[in-house]
């Protein structure tokens, strides 16, 4: 049986549904020893802020079962290193090189935007409303829905004919109301989700085991909340939704598209081995074989209850 | 310096504890297919993996490059806590996923005379390295440890180099005395070359008689890694500049001088 992995997103033509999480895979170039970076679906890239950012003290990341806590803080070398040094090094020309954007306000997002639409070789724009580690900006404008759609127009604004994918927070008490602000103010695609923020301590140090004390909670743990909030995303909005959130198989990738999302991202799944994305595309067509899938536009939202 | 090799799922040929208390002391050997690797710098690690794991632990664990041959790749891994477990507990014929060698490894200046510096597990990596310096006769080693002395690795070692002393801390009240025999090592090689790997309170000591001498210095760091590719961020530490270096790719092995290390000491 021959199967199409092909989709559509947003503008993008992607080869298959399986693109990397941003934060979880540096530049792309680091995993190039692993496997073919133009197998891939697409990469999305860690966090670009304007300047570069200098991230929080260690300790930075703890295990959990089944997952991990981040608090990062979205260190990163700054958009004008990355278009110079890093961009030029990536396949873009084969495989949609996604930037992640972080920044403190709508002005500097916008900026950002900006600069990025400008950049020959960034095929989308994914804005970061939900970081939970960093003081300023960040997940403050992922929890209110009027902040995330006005600071959605001001990136639009601003970005060409770049496709804008909005990343939503979990941590909020009803993602719909923050994905339908998004997609009023112009968001071409939803990205769904980032971490959920959590909590880990040492009973004899006494002490946090992340510096920042509260980080990212992401992993396989997570999977069953990023499945209902895309779940509850793809009912609400007609904008395509990305599914991300503890997806370590190609199971886990129709799951997520049952479910009615368009594509996917790998995330903590590639710490579990760096060849974890590659693996994944490459499983993909044959469990479609097996379960007798030939399209992913044909299955899409095709849970029945 | 060896590129990174691809990453592999390999057979694990044998887990064997070292020596007759190693069993009880956590401290194994455990011996794995060569993944494919090509000849490595003492000092590089492995990232490992058993199928075991399933989702939970989730990140792989870091290890020294203790032993590399066209054949085998050898571990010398002490068990603290449920990774460690996990690999020690497993038997010849189990599958884990390798990937590696990784990181930057010691330097290596065959004609220098060269002190190297070991604090309990650290000693691992200098188990390469002894056995593929071009001039061992110029190397002494000063290894201090806690549990008994048969279960490392170290009576292999001692006898190919020019100058070998183990130091057993058995109470914190041995500290002091451990403290005054790195400081005359360390004195003693204010001309040559020191390298280290150890606990951090051990390599902080280093680079504080480092400095004292103006020794040159080389400490191989432990934090704690998620991907030990460059990917996460997880694993940094400050330098001198005060940006945060990624301690999987840039070290983990850093001149002392590099890094903010000396100041916290
Ligand atoms: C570059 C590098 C090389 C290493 N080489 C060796 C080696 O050759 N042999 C060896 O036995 N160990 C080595 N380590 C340490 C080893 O990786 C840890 O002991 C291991 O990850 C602990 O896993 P665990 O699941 O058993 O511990 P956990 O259950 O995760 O934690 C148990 C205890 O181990 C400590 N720990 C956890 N991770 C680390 C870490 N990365 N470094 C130090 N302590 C840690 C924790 O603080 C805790 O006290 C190395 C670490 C690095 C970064
Ligand atoms: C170490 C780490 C760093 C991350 N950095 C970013 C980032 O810079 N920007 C962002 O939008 N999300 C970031 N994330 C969130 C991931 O992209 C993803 O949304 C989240 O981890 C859930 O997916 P997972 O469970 O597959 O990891 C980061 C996650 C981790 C674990
Ligand atoms: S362990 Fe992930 S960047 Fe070093």
């Amino acid at each position: 049986m021959s199967v199409d992995t092909a989709v559509r997103l947003a503008g993008l033509a992607l080869k298959n549904p399986v693109m990397t999480a941003s934060g979880t895979f540096g530049y792309g170039l680091e995993f190039a020893p692993y496997g073919d970076l133009r197998s891939l679906g697409g990469i999305v890239v860690k966090g670009l802020s304007l300047k570069p950012r200098l991230g929080n003290p260690m300790p930075r990341i703890a295990e959990t079962p089944c997952g991990m806590l981040n608090a990062i803080g979205l260190q990163n070398c700054g958009v004008a290193a990355f278009l110079r040094d890093k961009l030029p090094r990536l396949p873009h020309a084969q495989t949609p090189i996604v930037a992640n954007l972080y920044a403190c306000d709508a002005d500097e997002f916008a900026e950002l935007a900006g600069v990025l639409s400008a950049a020959e070789g960034v095929a989308a724009l994914e804005v970061n409303i939900s970081c939970p580690n960093v003081k300023a900006g960040g997940i403050a404008f992922g929890q209110d829905p009027a902040m995330a759609g006005r600071l959605t127009e001001a990136v639009k604004k601003r970005a060409g004919d770049k496709p804008v994918w909005v990343k939503l927070s979990p941590n909020v008490t009803g993602i719909v109301a923050i994905a339908r602000a998004a997609v009023l103010g112009g968001a071409d695609a939803l990205t769904c989700i980032n971490t959920l923020t959590g909590m880990a301590v040492d009973i004899r140090s006494r002490k946090p085991r992340l510096a920042n004390v509260i980080g990212g909670l992401s992993g396989p743990a997570i999977k069953p909340v990023a499945l209902r909030c895309v779940w509850q995303v793809c009912q609400a909005v007609s904008a395509p939704v990305i599914a991300v959130g503890g997806i370590s198989s190609a199971e886990d990738v129709l799951e997520f598209i049952l479910v009615g999302a368009h594509a996917v991202q790998i995330g903590t799944a590639n710490f579990m081995r760096p060849d974890m994305a590659f693996h994944i595309a490459e499983r993909l067509p044959a469990l479609m074989a097996a379960l007798g899938i030939d399209s992913l536009d044909a299955y899409r939202g095709t849970l029945s209850r | 310096m060896g590129k990174s090799g691809a990453c592999r799922d390999v057979r694990l040929l044998s887990v064997a504890p070292v020596g007759p208390e190693g069993a009880a002391y956590g401290c194994y050997l455990l011996e794995v297919e060569n993944p494919g690797f090509e000849p490595a710098v003492a000092g590089q690690f492995v990232m490992v993996r058993p199928l075991r794991f399933g989702q939970n632990p989730v990140w792989p664990r870091p290890f020294s490059l203790c032993r590399l041959t066209e054949e085998k790749l050898t571990l010398f891994v002490q068990a603290c806590g449920r990774g460690t477990d996990i690999l020690c507990g497993l038997s010849a014929g189990d599958v884990v996923t390798v990937w590696g060698p990784l990181g930057q490894g010691f330097a290596l200046e065959p004609e220098i005379p060269t002190l190297l510096l070991a604090g309990g597990v650290g000693l691992a990596p200098f188990v390469e390295y002894v056995a593929t310096h071009p001039a061992p006769s110029n190397l002494s080693l000063l290894f201090g440890h806690r549990q008994p002395l048969s279960c490392y690795p170290f009576a292999e070692m001692a006898v190919r180099i020019g100058r070998a002393e183990a130091f057993e801390e058995r109470s914190p009240a041995d500290l002091p005395a451990f403290i005054e025999r790195l400081d005359a090592a360390v004195a003693g090689h204010a001309d040559g070359l020191v390298l280290a790997c150890g606990p951090r309170p051990f390599l902080l000591t280093v680079a504080r008689l480092a400095r004292k001498y103006s020794a040159r210095a080389q400490v191989s760091l432990e934090n704690r890694m998620a991907c030990g590719v460059g990917g996460c961020l997880g694993c940094v530490e400050k330098n001198a500049l005060g940006a945060y270096v990624q301690t999987c790719t840039e070290g983990p092995v850093f001149w002392v001088e590099e890094l903010a290390l000396a100041e916290e000491a």
